[in-house]
């Protein structure tokens, strides 16, 4: 039995044992080599890997999405890091229009991966807390994954390396470091398939349905909820693009009440969609509106007071729940 | 020529040019003599004709509503595409833009491809998903471009890195326009695969308008190639008109990146004959503009060449042009007869077939948050 390890850790041993156990596996991204990368996820693998497999690139995000492209193409397995996962607007084009469409246009798979550390909770202000994750699972031919425990982390990278079209892997940087998350993992290699949900919590009188660090808010709120007699699941997407219709349906008819919860902002945001899938699958089975707990629609926010109040939080979380038991 | 920017000459700045609008130097007619066959000399003659013979075919063909959409014309800029592709070796990898379709033919894509690509058959390239020159994969030695344009340079920067890290002792070359000389991913690419000294070649196509945006309006450079000083990397200018000049130029570009001394920037001056797209009567180029260039069509200066040369005669290049149109009719008799694409395959091969993202997803076991 091994020692438990943060969610980075998680990352890191994914990154290092995809390299270890397939040579076309490589990585390109701002100060990821000399300097180990700015949240050090990759700090070692430069004198382990060497240059030739751990690129520093110009500050170029197009650049270096276009180049792990162009690599894939070749046959190689590039994972390129966005330094914070704001700036993979500057490669918006490659990712929306080369990657994702490559296949489905002439047959050519693009498996990439482009990783980098999203969300707020660090205040970290407008360009570095984002989550944009929607721009992606937009568009189809994309897959976008954003793991929210540190088992997933490792998982979810290995798979996101194994699969053979563009995967976009958001890590939380709350979780980075978290003693509350660490865990003890698997001593022999495992992935976590793309596309599939985990329950986290069972229960029969309230679902949410949530992603990424917004888990643990969802775990406190259902343990609060408890206290109170009340059952509630809750439901870790992992996937968000393509999300598993199935379980999101299961667990909907199973208690009849959802309450989705998730940082992004409002409009436009996931919960959008999830609502409407529930509405094709499930309608007959509601028992109250479908509700949704998130970020309002304003940009991220830099200092304490601002971010707590944009942010959602358990509190916040007990609050929807409760309106929603009330139907 | 290809010139290094980083020799300790100085250019003395040229005179009463106007900005990125300088014409080429050397008259075609005076060309000196090559190294090339008799044979390798025709076939230049060939390519360059059936390049020009395609594409008239498409036109006729979009006229009677058979081609439908965008349908891009290299009509004056066939010597870049014939050129700069013979110039590659096998193993070498090709990023073609829409106007470089003679460079498609040369590297092995058929007169049908474009056929039923452009007529939106199901057996098109593309199962009638994308539009013009937008196929050829890597195991055919391209990769396609998209729309959005300047992206291809990071992406063959990517193409030549994996050919170093696989040892494949390939060149990876792409073509740009003036316009996208402007764009960012231009700049990304070339600066990435400038200090990573990388296996690759930039042509750029400089044929004078992008769109109805004159050179003079994206760049105050008289050569854009000059750009290349950016990354400290060779450059070079070349008659894009005259074939034979091209193919030396870029040949030399080519054996200068395999030689793993990092990029090479070329620029080949010509000009746009035919509008943006067919639709396009281009009637913003000045009339003066467009009779200058038409003298200097390249297939014409060729066709002299050849023939003042003793390379050819006249019935010789006669029988090549009847054994494009042999061809093209062959070819475009089967595109006719192809069948449209079945409706709902425009919804297939999105992601990979054995990823789950297209299948139903299954049942997994609830697992547990593991906490320490």
């Amino acid at each position: 039995m091994g020692e438990p390890i943060t969610y980075l850790e998680a990352i890191r041993q994914g990154l290092w044992e995809e390299m270890e156990r397939d040579e076309r596996v490589f990585m390109l991204g701002e100060d990821i080599g000399v300097y180990g990368g700015a949240f050090k996820v990759t700090k070692g693998f430069l004198e382990k890997f060497g240059q030739d497999r751990i690129i520093d690139t110009p500050i170029a995000e197009s650049g270096i999405v276009g180049a792990a492209i162009g690599a894939s193409l070749m046959g190689m397995r590039p994972v390129a890091e966005m330094q914070f996962i704001d700036f993979i607007a500057c490669a918006f084009n490659q990712i929306t229009n080369f990657a994702a469409k490559s296949r489905w246009r002439y047959g050519a798979g693009v498996p990439i991966v482009i990783r980098g550390p999203a969300g707020g909770g660090v205040r970290g202000g407008p360009f570095h807390s984002q989550n944009p994750e929607m721009y992606y699972v937009h568009t189809p031919g994309l897959k976008v994954v954003a793991p929210g425990t540190t088992y997933d982390a490792k998982g979810l990278i290995k798979a996101a390396i194994r699969d053979e079209d563009p995967v976009i892997y958001l890590e939380h940087k709350y979780l980075y470091r978290l003693p509350r998350i660490k865990e003890v993992l698997p001593e022999e290699d495992y992935v976590v398939p793309i596309g599939k949900a985990a329950l986290r919590r069972e229960g029969k009188d309230i679902s949410l349905i949530t992603y990424g660090a917004m888990q643990l808010h969802c775990l406190d709120a259902a343990e609060a909820l408890e206290k109170e007699g009340i059952s509630a699941e809750v439901l870790d997407l992992r996937t968000l693009l393509p999300l598993d219709a199935d379980a999101i349906e299961k667990t909907t008819k199973k208690t009849g009440k959802v309450l989705i919860v998730h940082e992004d902002t409002r409009t436009g945001g996931l919960a959008g969609e999830v609502t409407a899938l529930i509405n094709e699958r499930a309608f007959e089975y509601l028992d109250g509106p479908v509700r949704r707990v998130t970020s309002p629609d304003a940009p991220v926010p830099y200092s304490a007071p601002l971010e707590d109040y944009f942010l959602p939080n358990a509190t916040k979380v007990l609050q929807a729940a409760r309106e929603l038991l009330s139907y | 020529m290809p010139r290094t920017s980083r020799s300790a000459a100085k250019r003395t700045p040229k005179r009463g040019k106007s900005a990125g609008d300088s014409h080429p130097k050397r008259p075609a007619e005076t060309k000196p003599a090559t190294a090339l066959s008799t044979a390798q000399l025709l076939d230049f003659y060939y390519y360059l004709k059936l390049n020009r013979m395609v594409e008239e075919r498409l036109s006729a063909l979009y006229r009677q509503g058979k081609v439908q959409g965008g349908l891009y014309s290299s009509k004056g800029q066939e010597a870049i595409s014939v050129g700069t592709a013979f110039a590659l070796a096998p193993q070498d990898v090709l990023a073609p833009m829409i106007r470089n379709l003679g460079a498609m033919l040369v590297r092995g894509v058929k007169p049908v491809e474009f056929f039923l690509q452009y007529m939106q058959k199901e057996g098109s390239p593309c199962k009638g998903r994308d539009t013009s020159l937008h196929f050829g994969g890597i195991d055919r030695g391209f990769v396609p471009p998209i729309s959005p344009l300047g992206t291809l340079v990071p992406v063959l920067s990517g193409v030549a890195l994996a050919g170093k890290m696989l040892q494949k002792n390939l060149v990876a070359m792409t073509y740009v326009g003036d316009g996208a000389t402007s764009t960012g991913d231009f700049h990304e690419g070339m600066s990435l695969a400038s200090v990573k000294r990388l296996p690759l070649v930039v042509i750029i196509e400089n044929n004078r308008w992008a769109y109805s945006t004159p050179v003079s309006s994206q760049s105050l450079l008289p050569d854009l190639a000059d750009k290349a000083r950016a990354y400290g990397i060779p450059q070079g200018v070349v008659d894009g008109n005259d074939v034979l000049a091209v193919h030396e130029a870029t040949s030399r570009a080519v054996d200068l990146a395999r030689r793993g001394q990092g990029p090479v920037l070329l620029e080949a001056k010509t000009m746009r004959m035919r509008g943006h797209s067919e639709h396009d009567d281009a009637w913003y180029v000045p009339e003066e503009e467009r009779r200058f260039w038409e003298k200097r069509d390249p297939i014409l200066l060729y066709e002299k060449y050849l023939v003042a040369a003793g390379v050819g005669s006249k019935a010789d290049l006669a029988r090549i042009e009847s054994d494009c149109a042999a061809r093209i009719d062959a070819d475009l008799a089967v595109a006719e007869a192809a069948p449209p694409p079945r409706p709902e395959s425009c919804v297939e091969d999105v992601y990979a077939p054995e990823s789950g993202a297209a299948e139903a997803p299954g049942e997994e076991a609830p697992r547990a948050v593991r906490r320490s």
